[in-house]
């Protein structure tokens, strides 16, 4: 029954199917990935190792390799063909978040852009 | 009477695209939730937005750089990754039908996520008492809303899983209690993504 409903079914989010000790591994591997990228963000904001003006970008990156590390590892997104319906989801909640922020943002900017000095 | 059964051979095995016929409620149930967490981002991007258009409105009030302690951010972080890793754990022991180390796992995972809002907690009422409230600045506001609605979410996983541990020991590791065991890793994991997104825009880029 189990070999018939795995044969069956779309892959389930948050789950890896394989042997329990391969997602010991996986978490595991996760969270030192996880550490590893959190102290390498904070020591780039706090430090000179990365050229100054470029650090946002350094720690955008960063943030964006630290969520897929969480999205891999934890939440078990995969790319193979049984994760179809999974990931079409999450990109079309990327896209949303994309154009919310980056469309608030550029749009805000504008304005301010073409605002007069206010005399105070 | 013969009760009819499925016998045939599958020659390819089902791709994600529904070929093989309905999927399990556990999958069905899964997929839901994520959509719902999808739709949690979208709240959050939001409140992001809002963030990062208001953030250098102080209204000549204190600014990030002035408020935050980046030690008790690292702090807060640590908690909140371990916390997921234990919640993994727990999920994976629940999975293997051992609740003594689900258990054990979700103390630590419960533990862990306190910890985070009791240092949270702490950091606003220092703030507040230093009159950078809510109501200060452009910048406070939106920097009480997003970090807030983050910590409500946290509060709500707790609550979310003392009443999954209460109802693993009242019913034992049943399916329909694994299915909303696995909604809850889901939920957890997904606050520690926004949390990525916090610290980095909030609290490191504000404290340059």
């Amino acid at each position: 029954m189990i070999g018939d409903s795995r044969m069956f079914d779309d892959r389930t989010p948050g789950v890896e199917e394989q042997e329990p000790t391969a997602s010991y591994l996986s978490y595991t591997v996760g969270l030192g990935l996880a550490i590893l990228l959190t102290i390498m963000s904070f020591v780039v904001s706090q430090t000179n190792l990365l050229w100054p003006p470029g650090i946002p970008v350094g720690l955008i990156v960063l943030a964006f390799a630290q969520i897929g590390v969480h999205l891999v590892f934890f939440l078990h997104i995969g790319t193979g063909p049984d994760h179809t319906n999974n990931v079409v989801a999450l990109a079309f909640g990327v896209l949303i978040v994309f154009l919310v922020i980056v469309g608030s943002v550029w749009i805000i900017a504008n304005l301010n852009w073409n605002m007069m000095d206010m005399p105070r | 009477m013969t009760i009819a059964t499925v016998d045939f051979v599958p020659t390819e095995l089902a791709r994600g695209r529904g070929g093989g016929g309905p999927a399990s409620t556990r999958t069905v149930v899964a997929y839901g939730f994520w959509i719902f967490l999808l739709s949690d981002f979208i709240l959050f991007s939001g409140l992001f937005a809002a963030y990062a258009v208001l953030s250098g409105n102080t209204a000549g009030g204190p600014t990030g750089a002035e408020l935050f302690n980046l030690r008790n951010v690292f702090i807060e972080t640590m908690c909140l990754l371990f916390s997921s890793y234990t919640a993994g754990l727990g999920a994976l022991s629940a999975e293997r039908r051992q609740p003594g180390s689900f258990l054990i796992f979700s103390a630590f995972t419960f533990v862990l996520g306190a910890a985070f809002l009791v240092i949270e907690a702490r950091e606003f009422a220092r703030m507040v008492a230093e009159g950078a409230g809510p109501s200060h600045s452009g910048f406070l506001s939106a920097f009480f809303t997003l970090v807030g609605t983050h910590g409500v979410h946290v509060t709500s996983g707790l609550i979310f899983l003392v009443y999954m541990v209460a109802q693993v020991v009242a019913k034992g590791l049943r399916p329909h209690v694994l299915r909303r065991l696995l909604c809850f890793s889901l939920f957890w994991h997904a606050l520690d993504i926004i949390w990525v997104g916090v610290f980095t825009l909030v609290y490191l880029m504000g404290a340059r």
